[in-house]
């Protein structure tokens, strides 16, 4: 059964056709990569399937349900309900909240409890409060972010805190992850541990897994499928050894280096 | 359990104080103009403590607060003078007073809805023009309604607020706004004012927090307002402009954005200057102004940041105060030894 699943997804901003008959599929537990060189449209994938932007044409399917289509349209937090979540190339976390609250703010969605126990702390909102707290302890401890969950998010050195993004989404409880550029600004040693996060998270989540990343090694490390977009329209799909031989791609965004590697 | 206990022993606790206090009052112990004058700071508290809400816990901004606090003031003074409008005439003094500031309050929260619906849902300034203008048009809407005096005001109304009333409701707000704000309803609405964009991909509707905080906001505003006009006997649509919007404004900027206990202490330190400076009160705009500005300069977060004022938060600073004096100390030392 494919997660997900898109048809000629197009988005237009005025007269500039950002990305044009995206069509992808996913299966249940692969993990695929999205490359492509800068300003090719894949961040601008990721937001017309996170619903921030609403494409100009197409259909988005999740477990074979429309979340977009000519006739309705999901917003972000009800595609995100629907158990699909997302990090960000330039982190956003919640800056000035504690490691812990960034945590909690992504079970919001299972609160039962209303306005007015909220106004009043009754017993339910205390049950529901310390449940929450347990949970997202328990996935701090995962990240092993738990020594720092009192610390201010901002605070966090830059390796930290994009675990911590990751830890978040997770933490909405999703079917599929997008995985904007997690490697962005890291070290060869902190990518390795990336990697060994993200294969770990895959296996301990059961999650598919859709992942944006220029870094090489990582890419063709740890995806199984490879689609490369270029100009807003995929040029190229395969596994990552078909993805390194084609011309295509070598002369779209890989280069002479990684050609001859 | 404990905790919750020892939490209604505190409200039990600080509601007697609040009583002695009109106790103290009525006797006369306390000069009759101070009385007055906290009973203003307690109901700016209301207001500010609202306000805040909305500025700093949600991020959004608002300049309307005072438009807010004329249809609740407005609402309570209808139905207070004229006994048997709205509410039937069984209703009789307090009583009636208690149930027109809730209907006060719940007539502003109504509009705050009206007002915030549409202009919530866009990102952006768009709430603080709107917001400007809605304060504006109440305004005019009731400096041209003759039914309640228009610009000459409404007059005569009961003195129904003292003291202890005006506590207990600032007691009341703080109580609810602080829960709320613990709670998830809270949290949401403060990862909104942290990054919109990644509130709603964690499954926050974002416009629907918007508006909820928009609206608890309103009421509490309107409630102050029953609150002023049962004070000063009289309601005018001159008591309403948009300099009340910008006091109160001023005093969520004095306190820190997204600090209760800022707002507190910033509302009760401001009406206390604007009563100790009432003969420079024509140049009042222009301290005003100058505060804000060096707000913005020195401490743009506020006084107080977003963090609440409290017994750990005094230790932790006078511990940093202490290592830094000591720090300069051994400075001074290796510096006189060389």
């Amino acid at each position: 059964m494919a997660v997900l699943e898109t048809t000629n997804l197009t988005i237009r901003f005025g007269g500039l056709t950002a990305v044009s008959k995206f069509n992808i599929a996913l299966e249940e537990g692969e993990l695929v990569g999205l490359i492509g060189p800068n300003g090719a449209g894949k961040t601008t994938a990721f937001n017309m399937l996170t619903g921030v932007y609403q494409p100009s044409e197409g259909t988005i399917a999740f477990c074979d349900a429309p979340l977009c289509s000519a006739t309705k349209a999901l917003q972000p937090f009800q595609i995100t309900r629907r158990g699909i979540a997302r990090t960000f190339q330039n982190i956003r976390l919640f800056k000035e909240l504690s490691v812990l609250d960034n945590v909690k703010i992504a079970y919001h969605q299972n609160v039962k409890y209303g306005l007015l126990p909220a106004f009043l702390h009754t017993a339910q909102y205390q049950t529901e409060e310390v449940e929450i707290e347990e949970k997202a302890l328990e996935f701090l401890k995962i990240f092993s972010l738990d020594t720092k969950k009192a610390e201010k998010a901002k605070n966090l050195p830059y390796g930290e805190q994009r675990r911590l993004e990751i830890a978040r989404a997770l933490a909405t409880n999703p079917k599929l992850l997008l995985l904007d550029e997690p490697a962005a600004g890291m070290n060869p040693q902190e990518t390795q541990q990336l990697m060994e996060l993200i294969n770990f998270i895959r296996k301990q989540f059961s999650l598919t897994i859709l992942l944006i990343e220029h870094d090489m090694a990582l890419v063709m490390g740890v995806c199984e499928r490879i689609y490369v977009l270029d100009y807003g329209k995929i040029i190229a799909h395969g596994t990552p050894a078909e993805i390194r031989r084609n011309p295509k791609v070598i002369e779209a965004y890989l280069g002479e280096e990684v050609a001859h590697a | 359990m404990a905790k919750r206990f020892s939490a209604i022993l505190q409200l039990v606790l600080l509601l007697a104080v609040g009583y002695a206090i009109q106790m103290a009052m009525d006797a006369e112990l306390i000069n009759r103009y101070y009385a007055h004058v906290m009973t203003i700071m307690a109901i700016f508290v209301v207001g500010a403590v609202s306000l805040n809400l909305i500025n700093g816990i949600c991020g959004q901004f608002s300049l309307g607060h005072a438009g807010f606090m004329a249809v609740g003031a407005y609402t309570a003074a209808i139905i207070t003078k004229n006994p048997d409008l709205i509410l039937p005439a069984i209703f009789t003094g307090n009583i009636r007073f208690i149930l027109a500031t809730l209907l006060g309050g719940m007539m502003a929260a109504l509009v705050g809805f009206m007002v915030g619906l549409p202009s919530l849902r866009l990102r952006g300034d768009y709430l603080a023009i709107v917001t400007l203008g809605f304060g504006e048009i109440i305004r005019i809407l009731l400096l041209n309604w003759d039914f309640v005096g228009g610009a000459s005001g409404y007059f005569g109304l009961a003195r129904h607020t003292n003291f202890f009333a005006a506590f207990l409701l600032s007691i009341i707000t703080i109580t609810i706004i602080r829960n709320f704000i613990q709670s998830s309803h809270g949290r949401a609405c403060i990862s909104i004012r942290e990054d919109e964009i990644a509130a709603e991909t964690m499954g926050v509707p974002t416009t629907r927090y918007k508006v909820i905080a928009f609206v608890i906001a309103s009421f509490f505003a309107g409630t102050a307002g029953s609150m002023m006009a049962h004070l000063t006997q009289m309601v005018t649509p001159a008591s309403f402009t948009f300099i009340l919007s910008i006091e109160l404004l001023l005093m969520v900027v004095l306190g820190g954005l997204g600090s209760i206990s800022g707002s507190i202490g910033a509302a009760i330190f401001l009406t206390y200057a604007a009563e100790a400076l009432r003969a420079f009160r024509a140049y009042r705009m222009i301290l005003y102004s100058l505060l804000l500005i060096f707000i913005m300069l020195f401490r743009p977060k506020g006084l107080l940041g977003n963090q609440e004022l409290s017994l750990s938060l005094l230790r932790e600073s006078f511990k940093n105060l202490r290592a830094r004096w000591r720090r300069k100390k051994k400075d001074g030392i290796t510096a006189a030894a060389e």
